[in-house]
């Protein structure tokens, strides 16, 4: 079934994938296209980043061209859900320089389970340190292989 | 006499007990994936490449396609317990599997997917071990116009099938060319698209994108909401689990048909495991004399395509390791394995690397044994996987992720550059746009552009080099042909049901 975010997706997507074809056609035009040896670093990027223009131009006017048919509304609690993972995952990585991959690593845990998905905080702050401890003596003792470590030393 | 001597060198490298070792953590690991429902064995795979770097490559791609053809088996315990497929492959096997558990045959419908998948799989790996060789030999005639005329064309299959707009998937298999495009040009020692960024001159690592968009954007989407399915009861005991005399009697043709479709499926870019599900189950229906009955619990419609997606990887990797060339998401994964790993797939690979290609082989035929022995007794004890919460599942998930990640290059850019991939396949998925021709794009776009480049260097410039050697003309051709399908009425509503099935 085709929802709402698909079907206002396709017009912004395309016009995303629009300004990325431009861009690498600009690009492209600065390098050299055909030199005394053969092609030039331009040459490749050159062709793909036409056809990408032109591809997202006919997807662009495609969903112009049917525009009329709305399909069903966008479910933002699923986004929001998806978003906020990704989002918390993304501050867990600003956070490894200054705390570390363990330290952080068992703040989004902790923040997976105890807020999305709504487990008794015990329960998060159980999970959170087993995992990340885990982790560390996995990874890091057993395997040898490198955590980010943080301003505490680990 | 060469394939029997190659084979029995195999064995010595696979029987080794390291090998041995890592190949039942393969098909175990890729066991436990395919019945969890929302990981599948790319986005396994993609996370644990960065830990087999350290890793004997015999051992390690043993183990990585353990997990790929490992998935298989476990796919169909969800599908005929929960009417939930573990993996995309397993979703016809819902149809007659899940009702032959409500009518009190669990046990025989999973014994007869793992005696399907034992034997189809087998004869898979029976078709790559003859198969493979003599296209080896044949491909060794092939120049840099013949490359890049057939890495089109398995590009233009994959886009072909990969999902219902051939416009996105164009898209996809494109913006796939430009990542490959990120760094400093070989050539010319230029730097294109660096946005400034010293990080990037060495380019965006393989593995960032492929665990940004398989394993991230999975975790995403099953997120978006927790669904409890009801577990069957799994009956206890071997005894329970084995189909009957007249089951096995009553599966023979679809044992052959499974074999067949899906090798063949499998070898053809693009094609896919569930592609060859769905085709096997289609024929088996079609040929057989209760065929009003598929959809009440059949036991040939769960054997025919357990075959099938069992069968697919052994012709799967021939186009692999012969040519280069992945045909799917998976496959373009285990490609970046083996160039990472210092080897080039292609023509030369089985003569210049037999140990590891023989020892590939013959460890294919250890897994299959391994997974019918996991398989048959322990159902019952991998069916308690899915009883782990899934809170602690992805926090899990996202961690390998980064540690895989950070084991690459130690460097916190990849570790960004894995968030904005991850939130590109996640929009990629919701849009509609699939992410096979994506990660095949990034896989294929530097020796695309090697192999072009080469051909108009040879001849000086001159674009009909490409269109005038016959090989590359046809296989060209083949490709325009390909992409023209969807303007076809007849034509595209056959791949519109095909990715509809699928």
């Amino acid at each position: 079934m085709e929802d709402g975010t698909r079907k206002s997706g396709d017009l912004w997507s395309g016009l995303a994938l629009a300004a990325l074809g431009f861009y690498i056609i600009i690009q492209a035009s600065q390098w050299e296209y055909l030199g005394p040896d053969g092609p030039g670093a331009g040459f490749f990027p050159l062709w793909y980043g036409v056809v990408i223009l032109g591809l997202s131009v006919l997807l662009i006017v495609s969903h112009l061209r049917r525009a009329h048919d709305r399909g069903n509304p966008t479910d933002w609690s699923r986004l929001g859900r998806a978003l906020s993972t990704w989002f918390s995952l993304a501050v867990a990585v600003a956070l490894f320089k200054p705390l570390g991959f363990v330290i952080s690593f068992a703040l989004l845990t902790y923040f997976i389970v105890a807020v999305m998905y709504r487990r008794p905080l015990a329960t998060a702050a159980l999970v959170a340190v087993a995992t990340a401890a885990g982790f560390y003596l996995v990874f890091d003792l057993a395997l040898s292989v490198p955590l980010p470590v943080g301003m505490l030393g680990f | 006499m060469e394939i029997l001597a190659g084979l029995l060198n195999g064995f010595a490298v696979a029987l080794e007990p390291a090998n041995l070792f890592w190949c039942f953590v393969g098909v175990l690991l890729g066991t436990v994936v395919g019945i969890l429902p929302g990981l599948g064995p790319p986005a396994t795979i993609a996370m644990l490449l960065p830990l087999t770097f350290n890793m004997n490559p015999a051992g390690a791609i043993i183990m990585l396609a353990g997990i790929y053809y490992g998935a298989k088996y476990g796919g169909s315990t969800t599908s005929i317990l929960m009417n939930v497929p573990g993996e995309s492959a397993s979703v016809v096997t819902c149809l007659d599997g899940y009702q032959m558990a409500r009518k009190g045959r669990a046990g025989p419908a999973l014994g007869i997917a793992a005696i399907a998948s034992f034997v189809a799989g087998t004869v898979g790996v029976l078709g790559l071990m003859l198969v493979a060789p003599p296209i080896a030999k044949f491909a060794l005639s092939f120049s840099s116009p013949e490359y890049f005329a057939l890495m089109s064309l398995g590009l233009a299959l994959v886009v072909l099938l990969a999902g219902r707009s051939i416009v996105k998937a164009l898209l996809a298999a494109l913006v796939g060319l430009w990542i490959a495009s990120v760094g400093t040009d070989l050539f010319s020692s230029t730097s294109r698209f660096t946005f400034g960024q010293m990080e990037l001159l060495s380019g965006i690592d393989f593995v960032v994108v492929a665990i940004g968009v398989f394993a991230l954007a999975e975790v995403m989407v099953n997120m978006e909401a927790r669904e409890e399915t009801q577990l069957l009861p799994v009956p206890k005991g071997l005894r329970n689990l084995l189909p009957t005399l007249q089951d096995l009697k009553d599966c023979r043709f679809a044992f052959v048909n499974g074999s067949v479709i899906g090798f063949l499926v499998g070898a053809l870019p693009g094609g896919g495991s569930t592609i060859a599900s769905f085709l096997s189950y289609g024929l088996e229906k079609a040929v057989s004399p209760r065929r009003e009955q598929f959809g009440t619990g059949v036991i040939e419609g769960v054997a025919a395509p357990e075959g099938a997606n069992n069968s697919e990887t052994g012709g799967a990797l021939v186009p692999l390791l012969t040519l280069g060339i992945p045909g799917s998401g998976t496959t373009a994964i285990l490609l970046a394995a083996l160039v990472l790993w210092g080897f080039k797939p292609g023509p030369l690979f089985i003569p210049e690397h037999p140990a590891l290609f023989w020892g590939l082989v013959a460890s294919m035929y250890i897994g299959n044994v391994m997974l019918l022995i996991l398989n048959l007794p322990l159902v019952p004890l991998f069916a308690q996987v899915l009883r782990m919460p899934v809170y602690l599942l992805y926090p899990l998930i996202l961690g390998v992720s980064m540690v895989g990640v950070y084991s690459v290059s130690g460097s916190l850019f990849d570790l960004l550059l894995l968030m904005v991939f991850g939130l590109l396949g996640y929009l990629m998925r919701k849009l509609d746009y699939p992410s096979a021709p994506l990660i095949l794009g990034l896989a294929l776009g530097a020796g695309m552009e090697r192999a072009l480049r080469q051909s108009l260097m040879m001849s000086e410039g001159k674009l009909s080099i490409l269109v005038s050697r016959p090989i590359s003309a046809v296989m060209l051709s083949l490709a325009v042909l390909v992409l023209l399908i969807p303007m076809f009425g007849k034509l595209n509503a056959w791949r519109l049901r095909a990715l509809e099935q699928g």
